[in-house]
C-alpha cells in the first residue's frame, strides 16, 4: 500500500475553512457482467443450495414438514429425527464444527465462503441479474441512472424493483415457513388468516432481504460482517487468494495488437480496467490483496477473457498464493491447515456418532428432595426417585421402569400402573425403590434405573443413581 | 411519582435526547486545515507500525443513529417513559401481567374446567387427568409428602391405604380444601412417667414389636382408661377425630421405644394447610383424584 486512498471531501463555508464529511455514501458500484469458469462454479454450487432452501419445506416426511422448527412446542424436526431443547449441545457442536470448517477452508482458499456460498453474495448476485435483465449491462445502467425520469426509466427501474421484491418475498416466505409451516403460511396469508407475528416476520424478512441485497450489498461485507473481520487473520503466505501477477503484468498500458510489447518493456496487463469494472466490492486487485476482496473470482474470469482476446497466456490474475508468486510453489500441507483438518474430521466423526446413536428416549433421575435420604417402613428401606421421561420418538409408547443393582438384593419398585407417553411428551414419574432391611449391607450403593418402551425393546435408556440406606 | 420528580425525569430524558442529537449532528463534519498534512489523514493511532486512516464512516451508519433517535421519540410517545405520562398505547407492565394471567386463566378453564363436575372416581380413571394431577402434586404437595407421596416424618404416607381422616373422595377433598389440625394431647402430666413407659410397651405389643410383657400389661390398663376415648377399644383409631390406628405398624412419628414414649408424654400437634385459597377448585379435584389413585399402584418385585 504505497499511495494513500484519497478521501473525498465536501467544501462548505466561505472557502476559508474546508470541511470533510465524516459520514458519506459509497459510490454506487456498476458491475460489468462477465462469464467464465468461476461464474459457472458459483452458479452450479449456488443453484442446488438455493433450490434446497426454497423447496425443502415443501417436502413432507412422515406426514409433517421435513424441516420444521416448531418453536412453541420446542421441537425441531430435521428430516427423520426430532430434536428438543436438551439437544442444544448438539447445536453448539454443530456451530463449532461449522466455525472450524470455515477456519480450515479460509486457511486453504481464503474467503471462498464469501465469494461463492455466502447468502449475502448469492442474493446480491441474484439482484444484479435482475438489474441486468431490466436495465442492461454496466454502461446502460450508468446512462439510465443519469437520464431524466421518463416512461422507459420508470418501467426499467420499476421492473428491477418488482423482481427484487418478488425474490425478497419468496425468500421471506421460505424462511418463515421453516418456523410456521410453509403450507399453512401460504394458505393463511392468501386467506388473510395468518398470525400477526407470522405476517410481521414475513414483512420484516422481505424488507431486510430487499435492503440487504438491493442497497447494502458489499457494505455488509466491509463493515458489518464479523466473519469478514476475522477471516483476514487466517490468511498465511500459502493461502490461495486472487492475486495479480505484477511480475508478468507490469509495466501496464494500452498497446496495439501484434506489436512486440515486451521489447518496449511492457507487461501483459493492457490496463483495460475490466477487472475493476466486474469487481463487486469496487477494488482494483492490481493494487494487491485488500481486505474487501471476497475471493469471488470475477476479475479472474474478466482478465482471462481479455487475455484470450489478446492471445496472451491466461492467469495474469489468478487464484494463487503469496508464496507461489515469490518462490513459484504453494506449500499446501502446512501444520496449521493439517491441524484444522484433523480437528475437523475428528469432530465430524464424533458428532455423526453422537447423532446416529441418539436414543429417542431420554430420562432424568432426581432423588427426592425430602429431608431424609431414605425411609424405613415395615422392614424395607425405601428410596424415592423422580424419573422424568422424555419421549422424543414419533410415536406414543407405554413404558416400564426397572432397577438393576446388586444381584443379592431383592429390589421392588412401586410406580404408576401405566406410564403412557404421547409422542414428544415429557412426564415426571415418581418411583419408590425398596430393599429389605435385613439384606441391605451397604450404606450407599449404585443402582441403574432402566426405562424401556414395552412395545419396542430398542427404546431404552439407563441411568446410574445411588441408593442410600441406614449406616451399617 | 410526585410532580417534581415527574418533571425531573421528563427534563432529563429530553435533555439527553437533545444532547445526543446535537452530538450526532455537530460531529458530522470536521474542518481540515490541509489534506496534504499527513497527520490529518490518520487518527494518530499506530499499532505495530500499522496506522489507522481517518476515513469517513458510511452514510447508513449515520442513518442508523437517526433511526434510533426516531425510534426513541416514537417509543416515548407510545409507551410510558416521560415521568407520569402514560403513553398513548396505555401499556403498563401490570396490564401486561394481567393480560397474560387472563390468558393463562382462559387456558386453564379450557383444560381443567371439565373436571369441575366430574366425580373423583371418574377423574381417577383418566390417565391424562392423573398426569395433570401428578404434576400439580409434584409442585404443591411433594415438598412435604414426598415425590412418591410416601410421606416423611410427621407427614402422612398417602399411598398405604391407611387414612387418618378417611380415604373416600369426599374426605380427601375435605382434607385438601380445608386442611386438617392433627392434635394428640400430652399425656405425661395425666398418666405420669411410669404410665408413659408402660403404655409405650403396650403400643409396641399391639404391633408385634419387641416389648416387655409385664409393662405392656400395666400399659393396657392405662390405655383402656385414657387412650381409648380417641383411639378406640381395639386401638384401631377413629377417622372422625383423625386418631391413628395404633395396630398397623405404620408410624407417623417413628416406632422406636423412645419415639413412642415421646409421643405419649408430650403429645403431637400437626397441621395440613388448607389449599382452598391457593389452588383452583378444579386443580384440587385433580390432586384429589391423583391421591385417590395412589393407593392403587403396583408394587413390583424384581
Amino acid at each position: 500500500m504505497s499511495d494513500l486512498i484519497p478521501t473525498r471531501e465536501e467544501q462548505e463555508g466561505n472557502g476559508e475553512v474546508r470541511y470533510r464529511m465524516l459520514y458519506e455514501s459509497d459510490d454506487k458500484i456498476y458491475i460489468r457482467h462477465i462469464r467464465g469458469i468461476y461464474t459457472r462454479i458459483r452458479k452450479y454450487t449456488g443453484l442446488p443450495l438455493l433450490l434446497a432452501f426454497f423447496f425443502i419445506p415443501w417436502i413432507n416426511i412422515d406426514g409433517r414438514q421435513s424441516v420444521f422448527f416448531d418453536l412453541p412446542t420446542r421441537q425441531f424436526h430435521i428430516f427423520w429425527t426430532t430434536f428438543g431443547p436438551q439437544d442444544g449441545f448438539l447445536l453448539a457442536w454443530l456451530l463449532i464444527i461449522a466455525a472450524f470448517a470455515l477456519f480450515a477452508v479460509t486457511t486453504w482458499m481464503g474467503r471462498v465462503w464469501c465469494g461463492f456460498t455466502c447468502p449475502q453474495t448469492v442474493w446480491t448476485m441474484m439482484f444484479m441479474w435482475a438489474e441486468r435483465v431490466c436495465e442492461g449491462d454496466r454502461n446502460k445502467r450508468m446512462k439510465l441512472d443519469k437520464a431524466p425520469w421518463g416512461v422507459e426509466k420508470v418501467l426499467r427501474k420499476g421492473g428491477t424493483h418488482a423482481i427484487w421484491l418478488l425474490i425478497s418475498l419468496a425468500t421471506a416466505l421460505a424462511f418463515v415457513g421453516y418456523f410456521y409451516g410453509i403450507r399453512d403460511l401460504v394458505v393463511d396469508l392468501a386467506t388473510f388468516q395468518a398470525h400477526p407475528q407470522g405476517v410481521f416476520w414475513v414483512a420484516f424478512f422481505t424488507f431486510a432481504t430487499y435492503m440487504n441485497a438491493g442497497f447494502l450489498r458489499e457494505q455488509v461485507c466491509k463493515y458489518m460482517c464479523p466473519y469478514a473481520r476475522f477471516q483476514s487473520v487466517m490468511y498465511d503466505e500459502d493461502t490461495l487468494a486472487v492475486y495479480y501477477d505484477a511480475k508478468r503484468g507490469e509495466t501496464r498500458g494500452p498497446r496495439k495488437k501484434n506489436v512486440d510489447y515486451k521489447a518496449e518493456g511492457m507487461g501483459d496487463c493492457i490496463d483495460c480496467y475490466w477487472c475493476v469494472q466486474v469487481c463487486p466490492v469496487d477494488i482494483d486487485i492490481r493494487d494487491g490483496l485488500q481486505f474487501e476482496c471476497i475471493n469471488c473470482g470475477l476479475c479472474v474470469d474478466a482478465c482471462n477473457s481479455v487475455m484470450d482476446k489478446m492471445g496472451y497466456e491466461r492467469g495474469l490474475i489468478r487464484f494463487t498464493s503469496e508464496d507461489e508468486l515469490q518462490t513459484g510453489k504453494t506449500n499446501f500441507l502446512r501444520p496449521r491447515l493439517f491441524g484444522y483438518a484433523v480437528v475437523l474430521l475428528a469432530m465430524v466423526g464424533l458428532f455423526s456418532h453422537q447423532v446416529a446413536t441418539r436414543s429417542p428416549i431420554e430420562a432424568e433421575i432426581t432423588r427426592d428432595r425430602g429431608a431424609r435420604m431414605f425411609r424405613v417402613s415395615r422392614g424395607v428401606v425405601q428410596n424415592v426417585y423422580t424419573v422424568k421421561i422424555n419421549n422424543m420418538d414419533q410415536a406414543a409408547h407405554e413404558f416400564t421402569i426397572r432397577v438393576e443393582g446388586n444381584p443379592n438384593y431383592d429390589y421392588s419398585v412401586r410406580k404408576p400402573r401405566s406410564i403412557y407417553l404421547k409422542a414428544g411428551e415429557i412426564y415426571p414419574v415418581p418411583i419408590r425403590v425398596s430393599v429389605p432391611k435385613t439384606q441391605l449391607k451397604d450404606t450407599k450403593h449404585d443402582i441403574d434405573i432402566v426405562v424401556q418402551a414395552v412395545d419396542d425393546q430398542e427404546l431404552v435408556t439407563k441411568h446410574r443413581t445411588v441408593f442410600i440406606g441406614p449406616k451399617q | 411519582m410526585s410532580t417534581f420528580w415527574s418533571v425531573w425525569v421528563i427534563v432529563l430524558t429530553l435533555a439527553n435526547l437533545a444532547l445526543i442529537t446535537w452530538v450526532l449532528f455537530a460531529n458530522r463534519k470536521v474542518a481540515v486545515d490541509d489534506q496534504a498534512e499527513p497527520e490529518n489523514k490518520t487518527t494518530g493511532h499506530v499499532y505495530d507500525g500499522i496506522e489507522e486512516y481517518d476515513n469517513p464512516l458510511p452514510k447508513w451508519w449515520f442513518m442508523l443513529f437517526i433511526a434510533t433517535l426516531v425510534f426513541s421519540v416514537g417509543y416515548l410517545v407510545i409507551y410510558p417513559g416521560m415521568g407520569n405520562f402514560k403513553g398513548l398505547s396505555g401499556w403498563s407492565s401490570v396490564g401486561a401481567l394481567e393480560a397474560s394471567q387472563a390468558k393463562a386463566q382462559e387456558k386453564f378453564d379450557e383444560q381443567f374446567g371439565i373436571y369441575l363436575d366430574m366425580p373423583i372416581e371418574e377423574i381417577a380413571q383418566s390417565p391424562e387427568a392423573l398426569k395433570m394431577g401428578g404434576r400439580i402434586f409434584a409442585n404443591n404437595c411433594a415438598v412435604c409428602h414426598g415425590a412418591d407421596a410416601g410421606g416423611n416424618f410427621g407427614f402422612p404416607n398417602l399411598t398405604d391405604n391407611a387414612w387418618l381422616y378417611g380415604g373416600t373422595p369426599e374426605k380427601i377433598l375435605e382434607t385438601l380444601n380445608n386442611g386438617r389440625q392433627g392434635m394428640m394431647p400430652p399425656q405425661g402430666p395425666v398418666i405420669g412417667e411410669e404410665g408413659v413407659r408402660n403404655t409405650a410397651e403396650y403400643v409396641l405389643s399391639l404391633n408385634g414389636l419387641e416389648h416387655d410383657k409385664a409393662m405392656a400389661a400395666e400399659g393396657q390398663k392405662v390405655f383402656n382408661t385414657v387412650c381409648m376415648a380417641c383411639h378406640g377399644m381395639d386401638a384401631k383409631g377413629n377417622q372422625a377425630l383423625g386418631a391413628p390406628n395404633l395396630t398397623d405398624d405404620l408410624w407417623l412419628y417413628g416406632s422406636s421405644r423412645e419415639q413412642i414414649q415421646h409421643t405419649i408424654r408430650g403429645g403431637r400437634s400437626n397441621m395440613m394447610p388448607a389449599q382452598k385459597d391457593k389452588l383452583r377448585e378444579d386443580k384440587i379435584r385433580l390432586v384429589a383424584a391423583y391421591v385417590y389413585s395412589l393407593s392403587k399402584q403396583d408394587e413390583e418385585q424384581q
